[in-house]
């Protein structure tokens, strides 16, 4: 039973590994947890769980697996009368009971001895071991201990909380099914990077330290060093709104990523195409406007800037003055993109359309032609394919 | 030894398997959750319940595994050396233990902390692997392997600022604190503040939970804020029927800072203000 949920887990891209397994049977071995289903369910999400956005789907697969335990019912449950489970005594079980009980037989044995019951049964039951009833010790019934049993009319489980945690999928919001975590992009990012030192000497240099006081006759000289940092300088371009719309999540994470690795990096906005001016904010306010021209004087050409855009648009806004559909632009786009890869050494064009759907789109194709082999997919071999190119030219 | 909350500290029953589990099992636990949501003060509520010493590791953006281990203090020595000390001889004399190895050696299983692990450098927890899956450690310095007498009870919190390795988090017993529903929040306040009027708490987690509940909030406030903006009131005096007269569509809550930290987040809330406002 356990190595069946295992295994589904596993095919449904839940990466748990024979060591969670391991764990998961020693924890149960040892007794960590009081025998109920609740607890199981608990201990199994801690064990082996280990990211929250797979929280949600864990929930959906041990409801499948484990879920029939107690979906077997509600209409055939529907009829037994009330009263046969009204609570009444509580059996107090020893340890031996409870482990006699366990070894009741596997989930097939006890339905079909349910359902025979129900034909039986005509009365009420109480603390017995066999009829569906009270207290006892049956696996049918409510109020009684049996930990391979049923709870029927019972609001909550006496001996834990209330049922099918799982079911209430609380984790539904953290559940994103990214492709990529932001992790991989960071790993990628690191390629780019030059490490120089400089600034204020703190790192005691111990090498150093050692030969000039051996120059100078044993006679203490302390040496320090200037830590290496990284000072690469990043210049990342965004294009927001409209068709990418469906990539923000992608790019929200790679600019989530870029974000802690470099000393400098700055980011700003465009629509669609690059054209006289860029944003500083994502609200694009009047205010919070620059004037390409006044990035291009800012920003010097040993930053290396990395566009992430769909470059889907109509083919006007790159080709003809007055083409944007925003504005009045009083020259083309393609100059700005031309302007801007003669201003800056080293850019790249990250694009979050599919690679293979590129050749369908015709402005795709023109900005390619303007980026020749500059241009790759956001993705984690395309990123790192990119992150080569920036650092050609250094 | 089982972890059950404390007088301070409700612990719903999934974190007290969790802990319990990592205690038996002895694995570290990983807790993350909304800021707020006493992540780091559950190690120090365990310390408490189980009566065990605490040791805290705070981790930097500029702290690196080895400082956990121990430090080397080269320079003290060549210094000494210099004037001739004595203790110049025993390189143990300028080794600085870290965190880590104190839990070590401690005579009884202390309860180690180690605060916010995605502060550090992406590749802090892979340097921690053989550390916290074995408990031991080599000093060169010393040229002796430091292992544990018993396991420390490991809990380790994150923002998730960073993704964390899968061969770490394979080490790890995870559990993620979620907000707790209503009646968690009154348990907790309970505790917090004993004998609080009945109608103040309940329109008082009534805003609460509107304020929570807005569309678009970048930093939704947390347990941690509604015990101090309750505080706030209290000590304001706030009576129940003033904190009825709040309308959320008219007027922000009292103190809201208290509540919303973010400038954002204010402006947001106003503009929705002001907007049912203009319609009402």
């Amino acid at each position: 039973m356990l190595l069946h949920f295992f295994l589904i887990l596993r095919n449904n891209q839940l990466k748990v590994s024979l060591r969670e397994y391991l764990d998961l049977l020693k924890a149960l071995e040892k007794e960590a947890v009081m025998p109920s289903i609740n607890n199981f369910y608990f201990l199994c999400r801690t064990v082996l769980v280990k990211h929250e956005q797979q929280l949600d789907l864990f929930d959906r697969l041990f409801g499948e697996v484990f879920g029939q335990l107690q979906q077997w019912g509600e209409e055939a449950f529907a009829e037994i009368p009330d009263e046969w489970l009204q609570k009444n005594s509580l059996k107090q079980l020893t340890e031996e009971e409870k482990a006699k009980l366990e070894a009741f037989g596997g989930l097939e044995a006890l339905m079909e001895r349910f359902r025979k019951l129900m034909q039986e049964q005509k009365e009420r039951h109480e603390g017995g071991n066999k009829w569906i009833g009270t207290g006892g010790t049956s696996p049918f019934g409510a109020w009684g201990y049996n930990p391979a049993g049923y709870r029927i009319g019972q609001n909550e489980s006496r001996h834990r909380k209330a049922v099918k945690v799982w079911d209430k999928r609380e984790f539904k919001e953290l559940d994103d099914s990214r492709e990529l975590d932001t992790r991989q992009f960071k790993m990628a990012l690191r390629r780019l990077r030059m490490l120089t030192r400089e600034g204020q000497a703190t790192d005691f240099d111990l090498e150093e330290t050692i030969r000039r006081t051996a120059r100078s006759g044993g006679l203490l000289d302390l040496a320090y060093t200037v830590p290496k940092t990284n000072q690469v300088k990043v210049l990342l371009l965004l294009d927001i709104g409209g068709s990418m719309d469906e990539h923000i999540a992608l790019c929200e994470q790679l600019f989530a990523a870029t974000r802690y690795e470099f000393k400098q990096l700055e980011h700003f906005y465009f629509h669609n195409c690059l054209y006289e001016r860029v944003w500083k904010q994502e609200a694009r306010h009047r205010t919070a406007m620059l004037s390409t021209e006044t990035l291009f004087q800012s920003y010097g050409r040993d930053y290396k800037v990395i566009v992430v855009g769909d470059a889907s648009m109509s083919p006007y806004e790159i080709l003809y003055k007055g083409g944007s559909v925003e504005h009045m632009n009083p020259e083309p786009g393609r100059y700005w993109l031309s302007r801007l890869k003669e201003h800056f050494r080293n850019c790249i064009w990250l694009n979050p359309v599919p690679e293979k759907e590129w050749d369908f789109t015709e402005s795709i194709a023109l900005i390619q032609e303007l980026f020749p082999e500059q241009m790759f997919p956001l993705t984690l071999s395309g990123l790192e394919k990119g992150v080569k190119t920036l650092q050609q030219h250094s | 030894m089982k972890f059950e909350g404390t007088d301070h500290y409700i612990a719903t029953p999934d974190l007290q398997i969790a802990v319990n589990a990592s205690i038996i099992l002895e694995k570290p636990l990983l807790i993350k959750g909304e800021p707020g949501t006493g992540k780091t003060l559950l190690a120090f509520e365990i310390a408490k319940a189980l009566q065990k010493p605490l040791l805290t590791w705070h981790i930097k953006s500029t702290t690196t595994a080895q400082q956990g281990l121990y430090e080397y203090d080269a320079v003290s020595r060549l210094r000494d050396s210099q004037l001739g000390s004595d203790k110049v001889h025993e390189i143990v004399n300028y080794i600085k233990k870290g965190r880590l190895w104190e839990a070590f050696e401690a005579e009884e299983a202390p309860v180690l902390l180690i605060d916010e692990i995605d502060k550090a450098d992406i590749e802090f927890p892979n340097d921690l692997l053989q550390e916290l899956d074995k408990m031991e450690f080599y000093c060169y310095e010393l040229q002796k392997t430091v292992v544990a007498r018993q396991r420390p009870i490991i809990i380790i919190t994150s923002n998730n600022e960073k993704e964390l390795p899968d061969a770490f988090l394979r080490r790890c017993f995870f559990h993620y604190i979620s907000f707790p529903d209503i009646d968690t929040l009154k348990q907790i306040v309970d505790v917090h503040y004993q004998g609080l009027e009945e109608r103040l708490l309940e329109r008082a987690l009534e805003l609460f939970t509107e304020v929570r509940e807005s569309r678009g909030l970048k930093k939704r406030p947390s347990t941690s804020e509604l015990l101090d903006w309750i505080r706030l009131l209290l000590a304001a005096k706030t009576t129940a029927e003033q904190l009825e007269q709040v309308d959320l569509q008219q007027e922000l809550p009292p103190y809201a800072g208290a509540l919303i930290k973010n400038e954002q987040d204010l402006q947001l809330l106003e503009k929705q203000i002001h907007y049912s406002r203009r319609f009402s």
